[in-house]
């Protein structure tokens, strides 16, 4: 279910104004931040935002069509490389 | 023979039934179209007159994206997704359920059929 429109998008109002500051500075600088569930919104467009996975900060480039999108769905939580002998298939073949 | 937003429908069945054989067309749009037109919806697919296939081929290349032009764009959204580095693009890039579903067993739909992965040989019988 989507959000409600009378409460607008989630933004991290601490972010926002860090985001403002920045603006009028005319400054572009990585901000650190946790707030995943922030959406994206088009004062942020051509910044870079170092967002937590949990782990580490991910630089995240924020381009235009990336508003309304959550900062988070760009930092990605969990690493996947392959299974063990994923390569060797043939080769393991019938098991007792 | 009715020939609809290049699909051919199918003969033998009501109206409201063969207008969604379109993509993008599903019972509930083909019953708004035909309402508005004043068709009845039972009426079959090869008792239409010319004249009803008309204004039906028009309502609906006016008002409705169908067939190609929707599958494209449905293509289209799924490949900003995957440009602009989300999620979810990455689950449609790897072929696996895009909205949170459990990947451990089931998602058979979006993993296709079970590759069986040899196990670990088993301990060998004791004794």
């Amino acid at each position: 279910m989507s959000r409600s429109l009378k409460k607008g998008p989630n933004i991290d109002y601490k972010l926002l104004s860090k985001v403002e500051k920045l603006n009028e500075k005319n400054q572009k600088k990585v901000v650190k931040t946790w707030a995943r569930a922030c959406t994206i919104i088009p004062e942020f467009i051509g910044h870079t935002f170092a967002v937590h996975n949990g782990n580490k900060f991910i630089p995240v480039f924020v381009s235009e069509n990336m508003v309304g999108h959550k900062l988070g769905e760009f930092s990605h939580t969990r690493t996947f490389r392959a299974h063990s002998g994923q390569r060797k298939e043939e080769k393991a073949g019938g098991v007792k | 023979m009715a020939r609809i937003a290049g699909v051919d429908l199918p003969k033998n069945k009501r109206i409201v039934i063969g207008l969604t054989s379109i993509f993008g067309i599903g019972v509930s749009t083909s019953k708004k179209i035909l309402s508005r037109l004043g068709i009845d919806e039972n009426i079959k697919v090869s008792q239409l007159t010319d004249d009803q296939t008309n204004h039906i081929r028009n309502a609906i290349s006016s008002e409705f994206k169908v067939e190609g032009a929707l599958k494209s764009e449905v293509q289209m959204n799924i490949k900003r997704l995957m440009d602009i580095g989300t999620y979810r693009g990455k689950r449609h890039r790897k072929g696996l359920p895009v909205r949170g579903q459990r990947t451990r067993t089931n998602a058979r739909t979006r993993k296709g059929k079970r590759k069986t992965v040899a196990g670990k040989k088993k301990a060998v019988a004791k004794k």
